[in-house]
């Protein structure tokens, strides 16, 4: 299934004194099974943009085909986009409110009217997805998980719906190095496993230069970069000029590579970087 | 504590803290100072206390026992609460919670009308607050018209506007984009190098742990680890048991002797990374 955005454009708030466009000029095409990391600083769009892809927000120009389906076109039913296309906000967990984790996982199912089984098998199911156990959890308040869980909670009831293309806004957000280590293994696995789609809109470099295969970034409301981490993240200078980092990783070979070192383009992860080193000190170990 | 006061901010003997009904301490007999000056970060997972800590820097809590003493003054008594927060600022994490007022230079003076100061001494102190943060073109815009990192600032003002000796954040640069936070570690640093303001920062992201003078990890409420950022990174399995990350070139340095290369193993920076391959071509 795939996601076509065809000259998307935006405004909010429009004809008023604070029109502002915050989308112009959108083409992209999602395919089937890819993983894309979307960044750009804030205002650059990014949420906006997501909240097309399963009709939140409607164009104000352009149109966007859901596996085919103008989400515009009255005669397309919506609620069945949604159901293809998970969105899971910043800070899911403020949006939980039942009593038990397993009721705010099973809301979604429920309202799609599926029988008591399918739903039971789904809340189950997606709990297994984000690694929490359904014995020990499923009837606890959702108010009394640490903050990773709850969002693993929030992430869940998403994927109860079993959508084909997940979209996750910063799903790492205000969370500590373990919590947001749990988030993406996560994110890998049903990328690797379900071969769900997946949209990451994230601020951090790192995390998206370990996980993404495609980087999209966005600038004022336009896509003005593409393509595969390698590519965007050796236009470190642009990346900077536009209120992003790069990669760490992406730092260090830029700066041995003025010191003199034959250090390939387009590294950036750091295991790449590690082996450039060793050559180097392998190569002057040789000598001594 | 009087003596002592001329060199530490704060000062914490035997901190404890429990909330109501829970189990457990948050805060366990936490011994601990904050130097004048310093620049101090503290990390630690979810729940290890660190928030609590800092709530209990400012009199936002108040011990169950032990003791904190901001600038000589027992946050214990409830007639210094006002001074002591006077000494004490803190800034939070979402920046749409701490902001009250419809303009900037309003919300800055927020908490000094509060405290009774003139409004000539108000002007004054708006001024100078706002300028220390690079947001004096700013002073009469409304704040939801500012980006996430100008509101911090501004938030950062209206502490400043009290002429605090410290400095809390609070996971202050949780919600920014790298712009954003980079705008806030800027000035905070700036405040403590140029102004002498001590900074306890609360933080998720080692690199910016790393730029501090002293770092203290937390676990279960006590203090797990503690020293400048090149000791406690260096020991990266121990930090990684405690549930934190360790700066992506210190990870670098750990793998890379892990591997047999003999760089330092208390490197933090990419520049530092770059200086020890230099090192290894040029020593042979």
């Amino acid at each position: 299934m795939s996601i076509v955005i065809e000259q998307l454009n935006y405004v909010y708030m429009s004809g008023g004194p604070y029109e502002t466009k915050a989308l112009s000029d959108i083409n992209l095409t999602i395919g089937d099974g890819e993983f894309i990391g979307l960044i750009g600083h804030t205002g650059s769009g990014k949420s906006t943009l997501v909240q097309h892809l399963n009709g939140l927000l409607m164009p104000s120009s352009g149109r966007i085909l859901v596996d085919g389906l103008d989400l515009a076109d009255k005669a397309t039913d919506r609620r069945a986009v949604r159901r293809r296309v998970g969105l899971v906000f910043q800070y899911p967990e403020n949006q939980l409110f039942e009593e038990t984790v397993e009721k705010d996982i099973a809301f979604g199912p429920k309202n799609l009217g599926l029988d008591e089984n399918e739903i039971a098998r789904r809340v189950k199911d997606a709990m297994r997805r984000v690694a929490l156990d359904y014995d020990e959890l499923h009837e606890r308040s959702v108010f009394e998980l640490s903050g990773g869980q709850m969002r693993r909670v929030a992430i869940a009831g998403v994927l109860a719906m079993e959508p084909q293309v997940l979209v996750l806004d910063e799903p790492c957000a205000g969370l500590d190095p373990r919590g947001r280590e749990e988030i993406l293994s996560l994110i890998r696995n049903l990328h690797k496993e379900a071969g769900t789609t997946i949209v990451m809109v994230s601020h951090s470099m790192d995390d998206v230069a370990s996980l993404a295969e495609r980087v999209i970034v966005m600038n004022h409301g336009e896509v003005v970069m593409d393509g595969a981490p390698r590519d965007v993240f050796s236009c470190g200078e642009e990346l900077r000029g536009m209120g992003l980092d790069v990669p760490q990783a992406v730092m260090l070979a830029q700066k041995l590579r003025e010191k003199g070192y034959d250090i390939p383009e387009g590294l950036y992860r750091t295991e790449e970087i590690m082996a450039e080193i060793m050559k180097i000190a392998g190569k002057e170990a040789q000598h001594a | 504590m009087q003596n002592k006061q001329d060199e530490n901010r704060i000062i914490a003997s035997s901190l404890t803290y429990t909330y109501p009904e829970a189990a457990k301490n948050a805060v366990d007999g936490v011994t601990m100072r904050v130097k004048k000056g310093e620049f101090l970060a503290i990390l630690g997972h979810n729940g290890s206390g660190k928030s609590t800590l800092a709530k209990l820097f400012n009199a936002l809590y108040v011990p169950s026992a032990g003791t904190v003493w901001v600038c000589g003054l027992d946050t214990r008594d409830d007639d210094l609460v006002f001074d002591i927060r006077q000494h004490a600022g803190m800034v939070f994490q979402n920046p749409d919670n701490q902001i009250v007022a419809t303009v900037v230079e309003e919300d800055v003076a927020f908490g000094l009308e509060n405290n009774g100061v003139e409004p000539k001494e108000i002007r004054v102190r708006i001024d100078e607050a706002l300028k220390a943060v690079n947001m004096t073109k700013y002073a009469k815009k409304a704040p939801h018209m500012l980006s996430g990192g100008q509101k911090q600032r501004v938030a950062i003002a209206g502490v400043l506007a009290m002429k605090p000796d410290v400095i809390i954040l609070d996971e202050s640069t949780a919600m920014l984009d790298p712009s954003g936070r980079q705008e806030v570690m800027n000035t905070v640093h700036r405040l403590n190098k140029e102004e002498g303001i001590s900074v306890v920062i609360i933080t998720h992201y080692m690199a910016e742990a790393a730029t501090a003078d002293y770092v203290i990890v937390m676990d279960g409420g006590k203090i797990a680890m503690s020293g400048t950022p090149r000791e406690v990174f260096t020991q990266v399995q121990r930090v990684r048991e405690l549930g934190l990350d360790v700066p992506p070139m210190t990870d670098l340095a750990y793998m890379l002797r892990k591997n047999g290369v003999n760089v330092r193993a208390d490197v933090l920076t990419v520049d530092e990374m770059v200086e020890e391959v230099c090192r290894l071509s040029s020593s042979n």
